[in-house]
C-alpha cells in the first residue's frame, strides 16, 4: 500500500458565526489541498465563509483524566454567566 | 440571421456545459479518492445549473415554446452546438482532469468578457456562472500542476492527456461567423482577446506543471456548427433514453 | 441495517459487579448517557466493535453510491439529474464523515478500504440488488433511505461522541433524500400506465430487501445484547423493522401501490402492522456474496481504487517536493 494522505481537522466560520467551529476531518496531501477539499466536502450547503485546516497529528488534546483540574475551577466562577445576576424586569433587556 | 446567431451562441454555451456535466458525472462513485469524488460532483452540479440557465434562455430566443429540458432531451446530435473537446471520452482520470482544465481556462475568460455583454440576460447568467467557474479553474489548474510535477507516472499521464486533447482546445478560441457577428454587436466574447488571455495563462500554468503543449498541432473543430464526433450520439442515446422511450411522459 | 451483522465480543454481557473498576466506571458513564470521547478509557471490545460497525456503515455509503449512480446519466430531466447527483454525492460525503469517525478509534481509511476490497469487511446487503428502471431510483430513496434514516435517527444517541456527531450531521443532510424518492414515486403513479407499472414493479423488488436491511431477527442476533448495553445500537433490529413497516404502509397506500406481502395486515390489538415471513436464506446468501450484484459492486470499487493509485501517489509526491523546496528556501 502506498502512503496514505494525512488527516486534517477542518474548522469553519459560518455566515453569522463569530468563531470557527470544528466540523469534521478529511484527507489531503497538503494544507492547500485540504482547504480546497474542505470547501467541497464541508460547505456543500453554503455553510461557511472562512475555513481553517490543521493537521490532525498537530493537535494536542487535553486528556480526560485532566478534566477535573482543567474545567472545575471555571465551574465555580458562576458569576461569569449572565444568569447569575438578577436584574429587575423594569430595567429592560440587558 | 442575427436572431439565429444569438440562438446558436447561447446554445453553444449551454451545450458545452451539458455535455461536459454528462461526462464528468460518470465519475460519481468511481473517482480515485472520496474527496475528489465529491469535488468533481460539485463541478458537474454547477455545470448542470448553468446548462439550465443557458438553455432556458435559448428556448426564449427561439420563441417556439421549447424548455431547457426539451432542448436537452429532444434534439438530435446535428442540432447540438458543443465543442468537440467536451464530448471526448473520460479516459483515465488524467484525461478527465486535462479536458476539464482546457475547458475551464476558456470558460473562465469567456465568462469574464460576457459579464459585460450588451445582452442583459447573457451578462446576468455570466455573472453567476463566472464565480463557479473561477473555482473550477483554480481546482483543475492546481491539480494539473501537482500531477504534472508529481511522480514520473503522473507526469507521463498528464503529458499524454495534454498531447491527446490539445488539438480540440483550439476550437474554443477560433471564431466563426456567429462569433464575429455577435462580437461586433458587443454581445459575444471577443475570442481574439480570450485567446490571448488563455495562452498567457496556459503558458504559465503548464510551465509550472513541467508539461509542454504540442507545437503546430492542427486544430480539430466542427462541434460548434453541429459536426460532431461519433461519440456524441452515444452520449445522447444514454441521456435521452427515458424521454425517447416514453414520449410525452412527465417525470 | 447499514451495519447489519456486526460481530461484537461474542461473550455474554457482564454485570457491573463482574467488571474491574475502570470498566465499571466506563459502563456507568454510558448508563448515565455521558458520551465516550476518543481519548477516554474504553474496553478493547467496545473499540473493536465500534470500528467494525462504523466502517461497515461507511462502506455501505460508498458502495451505496453505485446503484443510484447508475442512473445519473439517464435521469429524465435536468432537475432530476441535479437532484440525483447531489444525493449520490451526499453519500460519498457521509462515507467520508463515517471513515473519519472510525479513524478517531485508530483505524486508517486506507486500511478499512483494503479490508472492504479483500472481502473481510461487510456492507449492507441492499446494495447488491440492481437498479433496473428509473422507478428504482424512486424506490431506493423512499424505502432504502427511509430505512437508513430510521436507523440513523436512533444512532444519533450512540454512546461514542464522534459517531453520534457524524450521525447528527448525516441525518440533517439526508432529510431530503427520502423525500426526493417519494416525489419520484408520486410522479410515476400519476403518470402513464407504463409509469405506474414501473412504480409497482420497483416496490415489488425493493420491499423485502429493504426489510432485511435491519438485520437478522433479535432472537438470532448474537451480538445485539452487548451492543445495546454499550449503547452503540440503542434500538433492536426487530423494533426498527416494525417501525419502518408501520411508517411505510400508509405511504404505499397513499401512492395506490400494493405492498407485495399477502400477510400484511393491521393488528388492532398491537396497534401495529403484522407482516409476512422474511426469507432469511436470501439475506444470508447475499451477505455471503451471492447476491445479484455483489461481484459487480466489488469490481467497481476495486477498479476505482486501483486506477486511482497513480493519482493519489502523484499528489502525495508533489506535496513532498513542495515541502522540501520550501525547507531548502528557508
Amino acid at each position: 500500500m502506498s502512503e496514505e494522505w494525512p488527516l486534517w481537522e477542518v474548522f469553519i466560520r459560518g455566515q453569522h458565526g463569530l468563531s470557527h467551529r470544528h466540523v469534521g476531518s478529511l484527507h489531503a496531501p497538503d494544507a492547500e489541498m485540504a482547504i480546497n477539499n474542505a470547501r467541497d466536502v464541508y460547505t456543500r450547503r453554503n455553510e461557511g465563509v472562512s475555513i481553517w485546516v490543521v493537521r490532525a497529528a498537530e493537535i494536542t488534546a487535553s486528556s480526560p483524566g485532566e478534566k477535573g483540574p482543567l474545567f472545575e475551577p471555571a465551574n465555580s466562577k458562576v458569576y461569569r454567566h449572565p444568569t447569575f445576576f438578577d436584574i429587575p424586569d423594569e430595567v429592560g433587556q440587558m | 440571421m442575427p436572431q439565429d446567431a444569438l440562438f446558436d451562441y447561447v446554445l453553444r454555451m449551454g451545450d458545452n456545459c451539458l455535455v461536459l456535466a454528462q461526462r464528468v458525472s460518470v465519475w460519481c462513485g468511481h473517482a480515485p479518492v472520496l474527496e475528489e469524488d465529491i469535488a468533481l460532483a460539485n463541478t458537474a452540479l454547477d455545470l448542470i445549473g448553468q446548462t439550465r440557465l443557458w438553455l432556458s434562455y435559448a428556448g426564449e430566443i427561439e420563441g417556439k415554446g421549447r424548455s431547457a429540458d426539451d432542448l436537452a432531451y429532444l434534439r438530435d446530435a446535428r442540432a447540438f452546438r458543443n465543442c468537440l473537446l467536451v464530448e471526448q471520452p473520460n479516459g483515465d482520470f488524467g484525461q478527465t482532469l486535462m479536458r476539464q482544465f482546457l475547458f475551464d481556462a476558456w470558460h473562465h475568460f469567456t465568462l469574464g468578457a460576457l459579464k459585460n455583454s450588451a445582452d442583459g440576460r447573457i451578462a446576468e447568467i455570466a455573472e453567476k456562472a463566472a464565480k463557479e467557474v473561477a473555482y473550477h479553474l483554480d481546482r483543475s489548474g492546481d491539480l494539473v500542476i501537482r500531477l504534472g510535477d508529481g511522480t514520473a507516472e503522473s507526469h507521463n499521464r498528464m503529458q499524454a492527456a495534454l498531447d491527446h486533447l490539445w488539438p480540440f482546445a483550439g476550437e474554443l478560441t477560433t471564431p466563426d461567423e456567429v462569433d464575429e457577428a455577435l462580437t461586433q454587436k458587443g454581445v459575444a466574447a471577443d475570442l481574439a482577446q480570450v485567446e490571448s488571455q488563455v495562452s498567457a495563462y496556459m503558458e504559465k500554468t503548464l510551465a509550472e506543471a513541467t508539461l509542454s503543449a504540442p507545437k503546430d498541432a492542427p486544430v480539430r473543430k466542427g462541434g460548434k456548427t453541429g459536426l460532431h464526433g461519433e461519440e456524441l450520439g452515444y452520449i445522447l442515446a444514454e441521456m435521452q433514453f427515458l424521454q425517447r422511450a416514453y414520449p410525452g411522459a412527465t417525470w | 441495517m447499514y451495519a447489519q451483522e456486526v460481530k461484537s465480543t461474542g461473550k455474554p454481557v457482564k454485570s457491573l459487579d463482574e467488571m474491574d473498576p475502570e470498566e465499571r466506571a466506563f459502563q456507568e458513564r454510558i448508563d448515565a448517557d455521558i458520551k465516550i470521547e476518543p481519548k477516554d478509557f474504553m474496553p478493547e471490545g467496545y473499540r473493536k466493535t465500534l470500528i467494525r460497525q462504523i466502517s461497515q456503515h461507511a462502506h455501505s455509503e460508498i458502495v451505496g453510491q453505485l446503484p443510484e449512480g447508475n442512473w445519473i446519466t439517464r435521469a429524465p430531466t435536468l432537475e432530476r439529474k441535479a437532484i440525483l447527483l447531489a444525493k449520490v454525492q451526499d453519500e460519498a460525503g457521509h462515507g467520508l464523515y463515517l471513515y473519519c469517525a472510525a479513524e478517531t478509534l485508530g483505524a486508517s481509511r486506507d486500511e478499512m478500504t483494503e479490508q472492504l476490497l479483500a472481502g473481510k469487511a461487510k456492507y449492507s446487503s441492499i446494495f447488491n440488488y440492481p437498479s433496473l428502471t428509473w422507478a428504482d431510483i424512486g424506490a431506493i430513496g423512499w424505502l432504502v433511505d427511509g430505512a437508513a434514516i430510521m436507523n440513523q435517527v436512533q444512532l444519533q444517541r450512540c454512546s461514542y461522541g464522534p459517531y453520534s456527531r457524524a450521525m447528527v450531521r448525516i441525518c440533517k443532510e439526508e432529510s431530503f433524500h427520502q423525500r426526493q424518492g417519494y416525489d419520484i414515486m408520486m410522479k410515476l403513479v400519476k403518470g402513464t400506465d407504463a409509469q405506474q407499472e414501473m412504480a409497482q414493479d420497483a416496490l415489488d423488488r425493493w420491499w423485502w430487501p429493504s426489510l432485511m436491511m435491519f438485520g437478522p431477527p433479535d432472537a438470532q442476533s448474537v451480538h445485539s445484547a452487548q451492543s445495546m448495553a454499550w449503547k452503540i445500537k440503542p434500538v433492536s433490529n426487530d423494533e426498527l423493522r416494525q417501525r419502518f413497516v408501520d411508517q411505510t404502509v400508509p405511504q404505499a397506500e397513499y401512492l395506490g401501490l400494493q405492498i407485495p406481502d399477502p400477510d400484511l395486515k393491521w393488528n388492532e390489538a398491537r396497534g401495529r402492522y403484522d407482516f409476512g415471513k422474511i426469507d432469511w436464506n436470501e439475506f444470508y446468501d447475499v451477505l455471503k456474496g451471492n447476491g445479484p450484484c455483489n461481484k459487480e459492486r466489488m469490481a467497481a470499487r476495486q477498479k476505482a481504487w486501483d486506477d486511482g493509485a497513480w493519482f493519489r501517489d502523484g499528489l502525495m509526491a508533489h506535496a513532498r517536493k513542495k515541502q522540501s523546496r520550501k525547507m531548502a528556501a528557508e
